[in-house]
């Protein structure tokens, strides 16, 4: 959790160590410490993800992009117990008795992170039934969590690791509200039920939405929002309420306990992660100063098309723009979109995080971020190869809060590593083998070492290569 | 536009101005390039390609050039076809989500089997310069089927910086017998198929003269085109996923035996390969479907291209409901992962001379052009590219884009938006300043 005191203003330090000691004995009415159920290790529904047996690996003679920046030639990776326990040169001492993968010609990256997916809650088949990512009954749901929409045998699971190397992911509600509820960040790893997934120590995000979406959808119900306006209205009147009742519970006042109170005390506590879906420039500088006005921080804006118009605002902010690489045109906020954006966004020294948001492009997040760096070159910005590397793996994991558990190649972190055939950035590199927690999950030579949903069991193409 | 006229005259100066063929004869060589022909033979290194005014008139290791010849030096460089786009709605949307500014579907105006992309069309419409000075330079566009099989004609454009778009109108007549069409002929496959025998058996009435011509079912307009499709007058291109799907319009041509089908989406394709190569039926297939997004995609893999390719299948790549109006850039990256899928154990894919074909040369040929676009060969149009770097690679671009012989001009307004932030903000005047 050392990511969301650094998210935290100032201002709510206090707030947020008296939080934690306000658990009322007082029945169901009472406060339901709303900083506990934010923090995943004590919250309902939790992670029952254990990792899978794995076996004291090393890989040589690789070309190793460590995920912050950092890229190894010929280096030496060694994982063992889950962890990664060394990198180095070809120096690296290894124990002689452990499986060793020559990596000749290979590449190794930390595992493919997107933070922006929603697999599981719009998964395949695309039919109505599988419609769960948006409670559009309400314009602030703060109270849905999207983990209870997951599907885990969505066969985008499995596609994501076996092409893309996707070993981490944030599932989010849709936009459709402007508080559209909590996200739920997963290990990618198969599971009969969600809390098999549930990456164990990811603080929760909430996903809120600026502009189009929501005030098309409620205003075409004749209600507010239907203008822009009103959805800054009717977020703010929302924190009020937020404020109101994190007050009470911080003076350890009863309190009705309230789902969607929770999640938003949670938010203003520091401990739950604005993910804020957000296009236009002048939009998203608005949203800064909501956060603001009433004391929260937004952690990445999502899509954030125009990002590239305030990069030093989002420097300065210290706000990450989780964005695609080249999407552009499909509605009206998405008219100005580049595919420099990432480009200025790096000249301008903000984070840049490359995300899906698709079922298809998560298995090619690499070749997206790809994109981002060959549009970048062509605009005369050379960013490096490690450092492309980073925006969807360091990058994504800090946005997520995961940082300090995954998305690098550090000794002591998690080993989630992915062996490519070829330079992850080259349209010609599939993955070779996927670790999750040092658990061979994945393997192209091994046709049993590749998960089949139990939708695709029995079925057309089951067990094919797709 | 008037405001966009004097703001970027580079852009839109040639469109306003010119025609799609040169003002006046020229013969231009690009000399010194690796030159990729398009029908699938091995790249020629230090090759040239000789041109003259729309034409190319040459290409080879030992072309003569003529004296008074314009030269363009490509050594090292990739020279290709100029990619088409297999399957699109290019120049029909501007923005998806904007109605006024989209003209995709007509299903709503009463008509169907004769609606003309044509008339939808806008060469002014920005993803043309986008999808351009990425190195397309000739699009498939279809029109939506929406509220019928029908959805209208389909048409040939060039995406030449020029008021002239259209390279063959009427190519083709877009139907829908998948879900799509299922759920416009009133929910179910056996709703898609009554209809589509319904509508022939009356547009053969109309042709006939017959009294009892039913115009309630299908007007005269939607009559005429069925006729020219029944007569194989106009291809008929058929949406379809799913195998079963697959073989029943593939079974239309025992009944209709002048139809002349040509297959797009087919994403379980390699489950009926035989039985599509059988029929000489070519395929416009998506590249990388490889989800159940419904019940007649469920044996969607990346591997159906190079397995229906392998299998005899006449196969292109098309991008149908994959971003189709504004991001026909993908074409050489989903070509290039074809070409990746060779170095996965198990899958099939292509090779690169492969891939290079299925976007330039396997796609005209389909749509009736074949020898005259998507390939480097004299007599063909010179729709030319000149790449940075291996083409089908993310990290290459588009360097010079020859259009029916005329050189297109490589900016968008994306660049310029990109030129108006990526400087530093000098604060002595507002960024709206710069232009």
């Amino acid at each position: 959790m050392r990511k969301t005191a650094r998210f935290a203003l100032p201002v709510l330090a206090a707030a947020l160590a008296s939080c934690t000691g306000t658990t009322g004995g007082q029945g169901a009415s009472s406060n339901a410490a709303t900083p506990a159920a934010a923090k995943t290790a004590d919250a309902p529904y939790a992670s029952t993800y254990k990792a899978y047996p794995g076996m004291a690996t090393a890989i040589t003679n690789v070309t190793l992009f460590d995920g912050e920046g950092g890229k190894i030639e010929n280096a030496t990776l060694f994982m063992s117990d889950g962890k990664i326990t060394s990198v180095g040169g070809p120096e690296t001492p290894i124990p002689a008795d452990i499986a060793v993968i020559d990596g000749t010609g290979k590449f190794v990256t930390p595992g493919i992170i997107d933070i922006h997916s929603h697999l599981g809650d719009y998964p395949t088949p695309s039919v109505a039934a599988h419609d769960d990512g948006n409670e559009a009954t309400d314009p602030t749901t703060p109270e849905v969590w999207a983990e209870h929409s997951v599907w885990p045998q969505d066969p985008g699971f499995s596609r994501a690791m076996a092409n893309g190397g996707i070993t981490a992911l944030q599932v989010l509600p849709g936009s459709a509200n402007l508080m559209g509820g909590r996200s739920v960040t997963l290990k990618n790893v198969p599971a009969t039920t969600v809390q098999g997934m549930k990456f164990p120590g990811a603080p929760y995000g909430l996903k809120m939405a600026c502009g189009e979406n929501p005030k098309r959808v409620y205003g075409s119900k004749g209600r507010m929002p239907s203008t822009r306006m009103g959805n800054l209205a009717v977020n703010r009147q929302t924190w009020i309420a937020a404020q109101e009742y994190k007050r009470k519970l911080d003076a350890g006042e009863r309190v009705t306990r309230d789902l969607g109170m929770e999640t938003l005390a949670g938010v203003l506590s520091g401990d739950i992660l604005i993910h804020n879906h957000c296009y236009r420039a002048d939009e998203m500088a608005i949203v800064i100063d909501m956060g603001k006005e009433f004391g929260y921080k937004v952690t990445a804006f999502h899509h954030a098309v125009e990002a590239y118009k305030i990069g030093d605002m989002l420097a300065r902010e210290g706000v990450c723009s989780a964005i695609w690489a080249d999407w552009y045109g499909f509605k009206m906020e998405a008219y100005d979109a580049i595919p420099e954006n990432a480009a200025i966004l790096h000249k301008r020294g903000a984070c840049v995080v490359i995300h899906s948001d698709d079922e298809n492009q998560i298995q090619r997040l690499n070749q997206e971020a790809a994109k981002a760096q060959a549009d970048a070159r062509r605009a005369g910005v050379d960013i490096p190869d490690a450092t492309v590397i980073s925006w969807i793996t360091f990058n994504a994991a800090k946005a997520m809060g995961i940082d300090g558990m995954t998305g690098s190649l550090k000794p002591g972190k998690m080993a989630d590593v992915v062996l490519w055939n070829g330079n992850p950035l080259s349209v010609y590199a599939r993955p070779d083998r996927v670790w999750v927690d040092g658990a061979l999950l994945f393997d192209a030579n091994d046709p049993k070492r590749r998960p089949v949903s139990d939708f695709e069991l029995g079925q057309p193409g089951e067990g094919d290569v797709k | 536009m008037r405001h966009f006229a004097k703001r970027a005259p580079k852009i839109f100066a040639a469109l306003l101005l010119t025609v799609s063929a040169p003002a006046m004869a020229e013969t231009v060589a690009i000399m010194g390039g690796t030159v990729v022909v398009g029908d699938g033979s091995a790249p020629m290194e230090g090759a040239t390609v000789l041109i003259r005014d729309e034409t190319i008139v040459a290409v080879g290791a030992n072309v003569a050039v003529p004296a008074d010849a314009r030269v363009i030096r490509a050594d090292g460089q990739f020279v290709t076809p100029g990619i088409v786009a297999g399957f699109s709605r290019l120049g029909l949307i501007e923005v998806d989500a904007v109605a006024g500014s989209n003209d995709a579907t007509g299903g709503r105006s009463g008509f169907s089997a004769s609606l003309d992309v044509a008339y939808g069309i806008d060469p002014s419409r920005n993803p043309i310069a986008i999808n351009r000075s990425a190195g397309i330079t000739r699009a498939v566009v279809a029109p939506n089927a929406s509220n019928d099989i029908f959805g209208g004609l389909g048409a040939v454009i060039d995406l030449g910086s020029d008021a002239s778009p259209i390279t063959k109108r009427r190519a083709f007549l877009f139907v829908d017998m998948g879900e799509g069409g299922a759920n416009a002929a009133g929910g179910s496959r056996m709703g898609s198929h009554a209809l589509l025998r319904a509508k022939f058996r009356e547009a053969q009435d109309y042709a006939d003269g017959e009294d009892d011509f039913d115009d309630g079912l299908l007007r005269v307009e939607d009559a005429r085109v069925l006729i020219s499709a029944m007569n194989g007058d106009i291809p008929m291109m058929v949406h379809v996923e799913g195998a079963t799907d697959i073989r029943q319009v593939l079974a239309l041509k025992s009944e209709y035996p002048k139809l002349k089908l040509i297959l797009v989406g087919v994403s379980e394709g390699w489950m009926v390969a035989p039985e599509i190569a059988a029929a000489n039926v070519p395929v416009i297939a998506s590249a990388l479907n490889d989800l159940p997004v419904n019940f007649a995609m469920r044996g969607a893999t990346q591997s159906n291209i190079g397995r229906m390719k392998d299998a005899g299948v006449i196969v292109a790549i098309g991008m149908i409901d994959d971003r189709d109006a504004h991001q026909l850039r993908y074409t050489p990256q989903y070509a290039g992962n074809l070409v990746a899928l060779g170095r996965v154990p198990g899958a099939t894919g292509l090779t690169w001379d492969e891939g290079m074909a299925a976007i330039t040369s396997v796609p005209a040929t389909i749509m009736g052009h074949g020898g005259k676009m998507g390939v480097l060969k004299a007599g063909a149009r010179a729709d030319i590219v000149i790449w940075t770097g291996d083409p089908l690679e993310i990290s290459s671009t588009a360097e010079y884009v020859m259009i029916g012989g005329v050189e297109q001009p490589m900016g968008n307004r994306q660049e310029r938006l990109r030129d108006r932030y990526l400087a530093d903000d000098d604060g002595a005047l507002p960024r709206a300043y710069r232009h």
